[in-house]
């Protein structure tokens, strides 16, 4: 009768390492899961290949709905704008347009791209400090709103307005001092140097632009929800002064997105259900500071450009264990066959990291590398992982914000993306690359055809 | 082989080495193969008794026995045979 098979293990024991968060050898980190959203992992992959992002219908709404009503039950005007750039798959989009979102977009092709998914000019919000004065005409005739990051911007609306004879409304952007470090004084108008009320000045002096909207963006992943507490009085202080001494009416406070998901940011060893407040905990302050700063009656639209607090937790990338290696320094590593490639976050992020199956054996730290010919392609670089045998699949999360809009066509194919629906159905969304793909655009010289002598 | 014999090995896989003080564990499999590694025998025979005793496949249990041989070298344990 033979004996079930465990891979040989042997570890040493080090009494005076252990540390308080009980990691290392003993932890209890072999976390399984062997379906997402009820399909098994194993079902997927045969269908679709590995590696695979999968994405989970009632995850995506679920988290919308969670963020909505922190805000709509606390503030009586709130518009939620989907944050593109973090994810400007159609299926993802229309399922947060069905949802009521906007669309905040930060270039004329994700403009493009909303608009071909049939969202209006008038429900598009359009930023960033590059807008080819072709896009803004297209903006201003559609009727998007337009936030200001520059003077040469000014100038070039100011253009537009002329050209097609209307007064133009815009919002500014700002950039204050919130205590966020670093602070992000690159885009738009600085408020604490009196370069936000220059362009106040110079917007009133043009004529051709009405002032209708102030616009922020305080930073990324915020741990800290006073610091939107800051940027709220701030901006609410500054609208008023532009009402005051200008006679602009500010119809809207957009204060940006930048809220946490629940991944773990490197070098931060709480896990993040300690370290990441809730999303009431961020309604609470923006609400409060709003409605204690505000003058009786006057309820501005505040707009929310949430992506990655609402997207991140709906997806997965399943990937596959391709090979194991032991390095000199006696830690084990694996191969996978998806790496910073299709996982741009993984710069960012330690991800949650789960096995498809049971896996005897203890736990040890391990190194994931990605199948790239490339130093740099780490997918974690200390992950307490049982000997995981040759075709083990990984399910790695929160990879829903910011990987299938930043990965690289980069010596491999890009995987498909599926969505599981609400009903459990699997759909494509997205098919895997295949060379028709890359060679599409290329162009090859008549005289550079390459031809082998016998 | 050298430190594989002065090891005091417990029946339940704690592995002690009275030459440096260090102390490890082993889990069964690793405890067959240290065993079998005391008796002289070869990867072969090694491979082979893995196979006879586990339920475990001849490729596998060659991938693992070099991961477990590996192991022992980076512990000291086993002398690095073909630098």
């Amino acid at each position: 009768m033979k004996r079930p098979y465990e891979k040989p293990v042997i570890n040493k024991l080090k009494v005076n390492f252990m540390n308080k968060f009980g990691t290392g050898t003993f932890s209890l980190s072999k976390k399984v899961r062997k379906e997402i959203e009820g399909v098994p992992v194993e079902k997927l992959v045969e269908e679709f290949g590995s590696p695979l992002f999968v994405f989970s219908e009632k995850r995506l709404r679920q988290k919308f709905r969670e963020v909505k009503n922190a805000f709509t039950l606390r503030y009586p005007n709130v518009e939620f704008s989907w944050s593109y750039k973090t994810n400007y798959l159609d299926a993802i989009c229309a399922i947060l347009h069905s949802e009521g979102e906007t669309a905040e977009v930060v270039s004329e092709f994700e403009y493009e791209k909303a608009r071909r998914l049939g969202v209006p000019g008038n429900k598009i919000i359009y930023n960033g400090p590059y807008k080819p004065i072709s896009s803004l005409k297209t903006a201003v005739e559609e009727g998007a709103r337009i936030n200001i990051d520059h003077f040469e911007e000014i100038s070039d609306l100011e253009e537009v307005a002329k050209e097609l004879g209307v007064k133009v409304k815009v919002g500014i952007r700002l950039n204050m001092d919130t205590g966020i470090k670093p602070q992000w004084s690159r885009f738009g108008f600085n408020l604490e140097s009196g370069q936000a009320l220059d362009a106040v000045k110079r917007i009133a002096a043009g004529g051709v632009l009405e002032l209708c909207g102030l616009h922020c963006h305080i930073g990324t992943f915020i741990l800290d929800p006073s610091a939107y507490e800051k940027e709220v009085k701030k901006l609410v202080d500054f609208a008023y002064k532009v009402e005051d001494e200008f006679g602009f009416k500010i119809e809207y406070l957009d204060i940006g997105g930048g809220f946490p998901s629940k991944n773990r940011l490197r070098g931060v060893y709480l896990p993040p259900d300690v370290a990441v407040p809730s999303i009431d905990e961020f309604a609470e302050k923006i609400c409060g500071a709003l409605l204690s700063s505000l003058r009786p009656g006057d309820y501005p639209k505040l707009i929310l450009e949430s992506g990655r607090a609402i997207v991140d937790e709906a997806g997965f990338l399943i990937t596959t264990v391709h090979a194991s290696k032991r390095m000199p320094d006696g830690r084990r590593a694996y191969i996978l066959d998806a790496g910073v490639n299709v996982l741009f976050t993984a710069f960012w992020y330690h991800f949650n990291i789960e096995i498809d199956r049971e896996v005897v054996g203890p736990s040890e730290p391990c190194i994931l590398y990605g199948p790239l010919c490339m130093n740099i392609d780490v997918v974690d670089d200390d992950v307490n992982l049982p000997p995981l045998p040759r075709g083990t699949k990984l399910i790695i999360s929160p990879v829903g914000a910011y990987n299938v809009t930043q990965w690289m066509q980069f010596i491999r194919y890009r995987p498909g993306v599926v969505l599981i629906g609400e009903n459990g159905s699997v759909e494509l969304i997205r098919e895997a690359e295949d060379l028709s793909d890359i060679v599409r655009r290329e162009k090859l010289p008549e005289r550079l055809k390459v031809k082998w002598e016998e | 082989m050298g430190a594989i014999e002065r090891l005091a090995i417990s029946k339940n896989g704690f592995v002690f080495d009275p030459a440096t003080g260090n102390s490890y564990t082993v889990n069964s499999t690793g405890l067959f193969i240290l065993n079998l590694l005391r008796e002289g025998k070869s990867e072969d025979e090694i491979v082979d008794a893995l196979v006879e005793n586990f339920e475990v496949s001849q490729e596998e249990a060659r991938r693992d026995l070099l991961d477990f041989l590996e192991q022992l070298r980076v512990n000291g344990l086993l002398e690095a045979s073909n630098v």
